[in-house]
Order: structure tokens, then C-alpha cells, then sequence
């Protein structure tokens, strides 16, 4: 009987938190867009449940990163929960500019990119994580096809981040080799650190690799939007990109007509947030430990209520 | 004197002085251009160059944004055809894998389940058995078995059912237009170079308006399928339709048939079992797709694969990849059985309608009968959880141990390929100046198969430098021409073997089957763990994609051997080697050029895939604008991509046709 009546008090508790706050608004789904990648399902997912509890009718819709912004434009597709400062800037700067998509605010995590190397190179190459002692055993790092130069893989070309600018501006002794997708560079990572074979590469955060492999990464001089733009500023006179890369904010966006439609709901966006360290924890309890994403999420909205229930209670 | 006279007038001469032509140029151009000071000799001026690309994108923007039809706009009208899509696959989509609701999003109500597991290979293995024997039937249900033990059974749905959706619509546009292309010569010339756009033409270069103009999600994927899936359809009508006999065609006129009546009771019954061969190939395309069409929101399969490489889980993505391969063997093993279906006995009139249709009442007897009971006991509904098999970590741990053992060995081979036979081929490639490169094209093309084809050769090249694609177009060049090269060299000799031995044809088939099927994506993040990233690892991949029809095509040459000139043969006294290279060889080569021309088109359709190593050819082009949705530089790059091939098989064409005149006039 008392389990009963506290089951009827809790669906009846769901029922007023859940018409209090999405009453009168639109039941229509509001969609959510997920990619490729584990990080950013769980962030969409975690977001979806939230609204959920809000009484927000919600739905999935796979998507591609940056064809996406064609449907936010049209409001085909309402929320994309991460859209990266260092690889969709421009698409969304695009985006943002026709005035059918806005943004919703950071994301609360920040995107790291660097030069990375795997922790037993400190043996071979004592200095480091300082780019001037990498330079310097160049040589380690090379293969048949770049030597003499030591051989950096970097991203796929589409991410940017002016790699062969900085090797020419720092007088390194690098090549720099493009992988096409991460899953490339991934594989080599791996392939390499099973043989303990020389590599440096180009990692980011927050992502599972940090957490999955040991090493750092490389300190180059600090950036500075003027070292980006003006040549004379950094250690190169005659040359711009003699720095280390920015670290930027991972955005949300979303459909300019979010607001008017759902209120509620856009306000619940915009308040929410995740750290680096949290993404990385739920990133690896999926990807290494191989728990399912829904139970991931679940953990996390367990965990953090003292957190979200601010966000819903605005 | 009269030696060399008969030089200069020998065939073989043309050939070899534009080959030593092109190898000076291709060595000195540049500096020829340093000496002369004129950079046009290397790069297509760029203030010739057309904005093609510009245009393009523009249109794109205007038709997804403003253009007016009248009554409503053009995207209206997309989004009404994708709407037509949208009800049926999402009917199938329930009945095959999420169960029917009602409502939207979260909020629906679940109304009742897809069809169980058991209900499901109980149908296809009916399929088998009408279709033609208990084997088959064994062989489908052990395949759809297969991927309830695997834990794949929910994601094979979901692909299955797209291919229920894409499969029909295709095979119905395809022989719709193939009847008008067989009423219509003028039609039929009119949509061929479409066709072949459609064919080669990279699926990546036409995602993004696609998805504009369709919306997102499945229906979008679907649509990518079928523009890649349709064209064989098309012209397999066309040919089935042309090669009834014209003795049936009389009779239907002399019983007075109407037209309508000679299509349907006449033709298209006559041409049944090669419409049928159509349909199997629409079937094996939309398989093909299902890893692209996931990466625009088809899920399934595709997505499975996709996801665990990108987290290098190695045995995931080899699971989820069998998977597809093995519904592929059992789809292609069905629909191959029923176009060979002899029609069946009609059955005595005073035999009940139960006794007439036993597979349609125990079919709906199951389907019934494991809804009631998986209301009781959920492992009738849903394979239980408990019971799936999974290779785990054995893949991975098997690639470790080859990579920590091997890895030098493979470092030795790829360097002494890379020495021997890539950069050199690479060079000489890059080298070629782009006017030179439409001249040669141009007097290649002229010289096989006359001015009209020379002509289009060159206006097609002409097209590839005047986009400012000249030098991504020679890497493409390089890498397809060398990968083609070496796939000829392993699977002619692998095909001869197999066209002359059935144990070893078995085999070899069955390799094959895998390789056209499993996604590349599988084996090519092992092949970068062991190879890198670069050039090698993707021509690896390229040649495993590649092979099937070198092999394909040489064994079915040997075997379609008339065995009297082989008797005739070995009675004159040939030795084995002799009655290999002097009588088979000579005899399959229209179907050994076939082999190649194939073997060209896969390798060029692999480009796209490539680029996901790193390479820097027309695919990487096609790529980065597909990352950056870029509709014109897409579909620019894409069409340098289709130029050539269309060029490449025109040649192969017109040599094949040669060497068969040749044949029968010797």
C-alpha cells in the first residue's frame, strides 16, 4: 500500500514538474543532431534526457558535422550540442550569419589541440615536452619516406591548423604527413604504441586517446592571436604560426525559431554545460569500458541532480 | 631504308614516340618553364580557368532557397518526394526493427513490436525453399542466424529495411526508363551519358545537396542509394528488353496485341530471367552504399562499422562488417535463385486455398504464433542478449601480435615498392604538362576508336585543367593506374587458375564475394595500423577492392572457351603452356579487357575511400568538399573523377570490340 501511494505521488510529481515547466509549448520533438562520435552522443544524450525531464518531447537525428548547418538554416534539425572553435568555426561563423541559426552558448568545454607525443619518448628524447628538445631528436622520428626530417602526422587536412606554417616558421626539421580521417590517426597511434615505436601526432581533448595512452603534449611558445597574424611578433621575425595552437570553446548552436517555439527548452540549453574532465570520464567508461551510452548518461544525470535541477528550475 | 620505312609505318611506332615524347616533357617541363619563363607550361593559367565550381554552388543555393515553380517552390516539390519515400520506410522500418507507435519523438506510445527474430529467418528461409531447394534455404537462414548470434540482429534490420525501401523503387524507376529507352533511340542516347555520370560520378560529390534538398535522416541516404543503384537497372532492362527474340515480338502482333498488352504479357515475361539479374545487382549497390548512406543518418550496419573504427574497436568493426557481407551473400544467393526459378506447376483447381499456398499460411502461422508467445517469452521476441557470441578482443590482439612481430618485414616491402615503382610512376606523371596531356589523350583515343572519340577525350581533359584539377587529376592517375596495375597482376593469373580448376574456383569465389562486400572501411584502419598512413596503404586497399573483377572476368573468359578449339589444339600438339598462352589466352582477351575496364572503374569509385588515408588526388578533393559542404567544388571534382573513367572505358571499349573483330575474322 505505502509503495502504492508513493509510486502514485512520484508519477503525479512528474506529471506537475513536467507540465509546469513545458506548458503550452509546443509537444512537436525537438531535434537533436548526433555525429560519428562518442563524445558528442553522450553530450546530445545528456541534454536530451535533461529535456526530457523537462517535458520536452525530444528526438535523435544522425547528421553530418558541417552538413547539418543546412538544416538547422531551415529547421529541419533544432540543436547541435558540439561544434568545435578549431574545426567548425567557419561553417558556423557561415552559419550564424544568415540569421536562421544562433548560438546557444558555450559548452563549457575546451578544445585542446596540440602536438602529442607518447610518454616513452622521454627516454629517447630527454627535454621534452619542450618543442626545442623535440627539434632536436628530429631524427628519431623519421621515416624511409621523410628522412632525413622527422615524419608528423597531422589531422586530415579540412581541420587547418597550419602545421606546414609552423614548421617552416619554427625551422624544424619535421614533414608534416596529412591523415585523412582520426580513425587514421588513431590506427597509427595505436600501431605505434604497441611497438613502442617513435611518433608524434596531433591529439586533441577531450577524446578518449588522453585517457587510453600516456604522454603530453608538446610546449610550444604560447599562442597569440597576434602571433597568428602579424610576422614580426614571436621568436621568427619574418614569419606568422612561430606558436603553439589556440585552445577554443566547443560551442552549441542551434535554430534561430528554438526560442519562440520552446521557450523553456532554450533556456535549458543554454544553461547547459560539461567540463573537459567530465566528458573525458564519460568518454572512456563507453569507449574503453564499453558500457552503453544511455547507461553512461544515465550515471551522469544520477550523479550531478545538486547540477541540472538549477538549470531546469529557471 | 626500306627497314626503317616500315618502322615509321608500324603501329607500334605511334606509341612508343608518344610515350618517349611524354616521358621527355613529363622530365623537363619544368625546366623548360624556368628556361622560357613561361609558367603556363605547368599550370593552367588561371585567369582561363572556369568558375564552374562558383556557379554551381550558387544554383544549389538559389534552387534550396528561391526558385519558384509557380505553384511551389522546388524545394516544396523535393521535400514532397521525400515525404513519398518517407511513409513506406518508416512502416518497415517499425515492422523490421522498432516496433510500431504512435506519436512523435520521445513521447510516442509503443503500439506493438517488430517481427520477431524466429519470424524473420522463418520467412526467408521459405523464400529459400520456393526459390529453389532446402540448400539455400539452410544457407539463408544460417547467414540471417548468423547475425541474431552476433548480437547484430537490431542493426541488420535497420539496413534491411532500407534495402526492402530502395530495392523496389529502383528496380522500378531503372526498368521504367529502361522501357522508354528500348521504345525511344533518341531517349536512349539522350540518357546514357547520364547514366554513366550516375555510375561514376563519387556518391560523396552529390551528399550534400542531396541532404539539402531532401532533408535529413534515412530518407536523404535512400535517395544517395538509388542515384548510385539505379543506372545498371536501367541499362540491364534495356539490354533484356532488345534481346527478346523477334520471333516472340511477331507473335504478340499477330495475336494483336496492344502496346500496353506487348510490354507486359510479351516482353517484359520473355525478358524476365535477365530483368532479374538487374535486380540483384540493384540489391549488391544498395549494399555497397550502406556505410556511406550511414553517414548521413541511414544508421544500421554502416553505423556500427563506422563507430567502432572510430573508437579502433579492430573486432566490432570486423563483426558488424561480416555482417553486411554475409546479407549481402544470402540477398544476392535469393535473388539470383529466383531468377532462375523454373515457373511452377500450377496446381489442380480442387486443391483448397491451403493446400495451394502452404508458404503464405505457415508463414503467417509463425508471424502470429511468436508475436502471442513473445508476449509471454521475450526470447521469442528478441534474441536473448545472454546467448551472443563475440570475437572480442581477438582481432585486435591478433593485429598487436602481427604488428609487433612483422612490422619491419612490412616496412622493407613497402619501402622497395615505393622505390621501385610508385614515386618513379608518380614522377612521371605529375611531370606531364596539361596541354601536352589533352594533345596525347586526344590522338590515344583518336587512334583507337576515331576522331569522335579523340574528340571527346580531349574536350574531357580540357575540362580537368581548365578547373584547376590538372595536378591532383595526374596523382589520381598514378595512384588508380599502378593499383590497377598490380590488381591485373594478381587476379588475371588467379582467374586462369580458377577458370581451369572448379576446387579452386570455389574458393576464390567465395574470397571475392567477401572482398566486393565487406566494407573497405573494415580493412583499411589495419592496413594504415601496418602500413601508415600514405600512397601505399591506400593502393593496398584499392587492389583489394579492385581484384574481383580481374579475377571474375579472366576466369569466365577461360571458361567460356569453345572446347573444340582447345581439343583442336592439344591435337596439333600443344604442350600445357603452350595451349595457355597460344589458344586460351588469345581467345579470352575481349573478356580479359572487360576484367580491366571493371577493374578500372572500382579502383576509381575506391578514390573517395582512399582519401580517408590521407592521399591528395581528386578524391581528397571530393572529400574536403564534402567536409566543408562545398556543393560546386564536390561536384566539379567529382565530374573530373567520372571524365575519367568515361574516357577509360570508351577505350577499353573500342579495343575489346577490335579484338573481337579480330577473333572472328581469324
Amino acid at each position: 500500500m505505502k509503495h502504492t501511494t508513493s509510486l502514485v505521488a512520484g508519477l503525479l510529481a512528474a506529471l506537475i514538474a513536467s507540465s509546469a515547466l513545458a506548458d503550452a509549448e509546443s509537444q512537436d520533438p525537438i531535434k537533436i543532431t548526433t555525429h560519428d562520435w562518442t563524445g558528442q552522443i553522450v553530450n546530445s544524450t545528456i541534454l536530451g534526457k535533461l529535456l526530457q525531464k523537462a517535458g520536452y518531447n525530444v528526438e535523435y537525428v544522425q547528421a553530418d558535422y558541417i552538413a547539418q548547418f543546412a538544416g538547422l538554416e531551415t529547421g529541419d534539425l533544432h540543436v547541435a550540442t558540439e561544434i568545435w572553435e578549431t574545426t567548425g568555426r567557419e561553417a558556423m561563423d557561415a552559419a550564424l550569419a544568415t540569421g536562421k541559426v544562433v548560438s546557444m552558448g558555450e559548452s563549457g568545454m575546451q578544445a585542446i589541440e596540440e602536438w602529442w607525443y607518447p610518454a616513452y619518448m622521454e627516454e629517447v628524447c630527454p627535454g621534452l615536452p619542450d618543442w626545442k628538445a623535440l627539434n632536436e631528436c628530429a631524427t628519431e622520428f623519421s621515416t624511409a619516406e621523410t628522412a632525413p626530417l622527422g615524419r608528423y602526422l597531422g589531422g586530415p587536412v579540412t581541420w587547418g591548423g597550419f602545421d606546414d606554417e609552423r614548421v617552416k616558421a619554427l625551422e624544424m626539421d619535421f614533414e608534416v604527413v596529412h591523415a585523412g580521417t582520426d580513425a587514421a590517426l588513431f590506427a597509427e597511434l595505436e600501431s605505434a604504441y604497441q611497438r613502442k615505436a617513435p611518433i608524434v601526432l596531433w591529439l586533441y581533448e577531450p577524446h578518449w586517446a588522453p585517457a587510453k595512452y600516456e604522454g603530453s603534449f608538446i610546449k610550444f611558445p604560447p599562442y597569440s592571436a597576434e602571433c597568428y597574424q602579424d610576422a614580426s611578433v614571436g621568436m621568427n621575425p619574418d614569419a606568422a604560426y612561430d606558436c603553439g595552437k589556440p585552445t577554443g570553446p566547443i560551442w552549441k548552436v542551434g535554430w534561430a525559431g528554438l526560442g519562440d517555439k520552446w521557450p523553456g527548452a532554450a533556456k535549458i540549453i543554454q544553461d547547459y554545460t560539461l567540463t573537459n574532465n567530465e566528458m573525458g570520464a564519460l568518454v572512456a567508461k563507453v569507449d574503453l569500458d564499453g558500457e552503453s551510452i544511455d547507461a553512461v548518461a544515465d550515471e551522469w544525470i544520477a550523479a550531478n541532480e545538486d547540477t541540472w535541477s538549477k538549470w531546469l528550475a529557471n | 631504308m626500306n627497314g626503317l620505312r616500315r618502322i615509321l609505318k608500324a603501329p607500334s611506332t605511334f606509341w612508343i614516340a608518344a610515350l618517349l615524347v611524354t616521358w621527355a616533357l613529363s622530365t623537363w617541363s619544368f625546366p623548360l618553364y624556368k628556361a622560357l619563363d613561361a609558367r603556363w607550361i605547368i599550370r593552367f593559367p588561371s585567369q582561363f580557368e572556369i568558375p564552374l565550381d562558383v556557379w554551381l554552388t550558387a544554383l544549389f543555393k538559389w534552387l534550396q532557397n528561391d526558385a519558384d515553380l509557380f505553384f511551389f517552390t522546388f524545394r516544396d516539390l523535393t521535400r514532397f518526394l521525400s515525404s513519398l519515400i518517407e511513409w513506406p520506410y518508416d512502416q518497415v522500418r517499425a515492422l523490421m526493427a522498432d516496433g510500431f507507435s504512435s506519436g512523435q519523438g520521445s513521447n510516442a506510445v509503443p503500439i506493438a513490436p517488430p517481427l520477431s527474430w524466429i519470424a524473420v529467418i522463418f520467412i526467408l528461409v521459405a523464400m529459400g525453399r520456393y526459390a529453389r531447394d532446402w540448400w539455400l534455404a539452410a544457407l539463408v537462414g544460417a547467414c540471417f542466424f548468423y547475425l541474431a548470434v552476433f548480437g547484430q540482429w537490431d542493426s541488420a534490420m535497420v539496413t534491411l529495411a532500407s534495402v526492402i525501401i530502395a530495392v523496389p523503387i529502383g528496380v522500378a524507376l531503372g526498368l521504367g526508363i529502361g522501357m522508354l529507352t528500348y521504345r525511344s533511340l533518341w531517349f536512349d542516347r539522350m540518357t546514357r551519358p547520364v547514366l554513366d555520370l550516375m555510375q561514376t560520378v563519387p556518391v560523396f560529390a552529390y551528399l550534400v545537396p542531396v541532404l539539402v534538398l531532401f532533408g535529413f535522416g534515412p530518407v536523404a541516404a535512400l535517395i544517395a542509394t538509388l542515384i548510385y543503384a539505379t543506372p545498371p537497372m536501367v541499362r540491364i532492362s534495356t539490354l533484356a528488353l532488345q534481346s527478346v527474340p523477334p520471333e516472340v515480338v511477331e507473335a504478340g502482333q499477330i495475336v494483336g496485341c496492344t502496346q500496353r498488352q506487348m510490354m507486359w504479357r510479351v516482353l517484359i515475361p520473355s525478358a524476365m530471367p535477365t530483368l532479374m539479374v538487374g535486380v540483384n545487382q540493384v540489391i549488391m549497390l544498395t549494399l555497397n552504399m550502406v556505410i556511406i548512406a550511414s553517414m548521413i543518418g541511414a544508421g544500421g550496419l554502416g553505423f556500427d562499422v563506422l563507430s567502432a573504427l572510430r573508437r579502433l574497436d579492430i573486432g566490432g568493426g570486423i563483426e558488424a562488417g561480416f555482417a553486411i557481407v554475409v546479407m549481402a551473400i544470402a540477398l544476392d544467393r535469393l535473388s539470383q535463385a529466383f531468377s532462375k526459378r523454373p515457373p511452377s506447376p500450377i496446381p489442380p483447381a480442387d486443391w483448397g486455398f491451403m493446400r495451394r499456398h502452404p508458404w503464405l499460411i505457415s508463414t503467417c502461422v509463425v508471424v502470429i504464433g511468436t508475436y502471442l508467445l513473445g508476449l509471454v517469452i521475450p526470447a521469442v521476441q528478441t534474441y536473448p542478449a545472454s546467448l551472443t557470441l563475440t570475437t572480442g578482443s581477438f582481432w585486435s590482439d591478433a593485429l598487436e601480435w602481427i604488428n609487433v612481430n612483422f612490422f619491419d618485414t612490412f616496412e622493407a616491402i613497402k619501402s622497395f615498392f615505393l622505390t621501385v615503382l610508385l614515386l618513379p610512376v608518380k614522377r612521371f606523371f605529375s611531370g606531364i604538362p596539361w596541354a601536352w596531356g589533352i594533345i596525347v589523350m586526344g590522338m590515344a583515343a583518336w587512334r583507337i576508336g576515331g576522331w569522335k572519340l579523340g574528340l571527346m577525350a580531349a574536350a574531357m581533359t580540357l575540362f580537368i585543367a581548365a578547373s584547376g584539377l590538372w595536378a591532383k587529376a595526374m596523382i589520381t592517375l598514378y595512384l588508380c593506374g599502378v593499383s590497377v596495375l598490380i590488381a591485373y597482376m594478381i587476379g588475371v593469373p588467379l582467374g586462369i587458375w580458377a577458370g581451369q580448376n572448379a576446387r579452386v574456383n570455389s574458393i576464390v569465389a567465395a574470397i571475392m564475394d567477401t572482398l566486393q562486400t565487406l566494407p573497405s572501411f573494415v580493412y583499411l584502419i589495419p592496413v594504415v595500423m601496418l602500413f601508415r598512413v600514405g600512397d601505399f596503404t591506400a593502393m593496398i586497399a584499392i587492389v583489394l577492392y579492385a581484384l574481383a573483377p580481374a579475377v571474375r572476368y579472366a576466369a569466365h573468359g577461360i571458361r567460356s572457351i569453345d572446347p573444340q578449339m582447345l581439343e583442336a589444339g592439344l591435337v596439333s600438339g600443344c604442350t600445357p603452356r603452350q595451349l595457355l598462352w597460344r589458344v586460351k589466352l588469345p581467345l579470352a582477351a575481349p573478356s580479359l579487357l572487360l576484367g580491366l575496364n571493371q577493374t578500372i572503374m572500382l579502383a576509381l569509385s575506391m578514390l573517395v575511400i582512399t582519401a580517408l588515408v590521407g592521399t591528395r588526388d581528386l578524391g581528397q578533393e571530393v572529400y574536403i568538399a564534402l567536409t566543408k559542404a562545398d556543393t560546386g567544388h564536390g561536384i566539379v571534382a567529382g565530374l573530373c573523377v567520372a571524365f575519367i573513367a568515361i574516357i577509360a572505358d570508351r577505350i577499353l571499349t573500342a579495343l575489346s570490340k577490335s579484338s573481337k573483330t579480330r577473333l572472328e575474322a581469324a
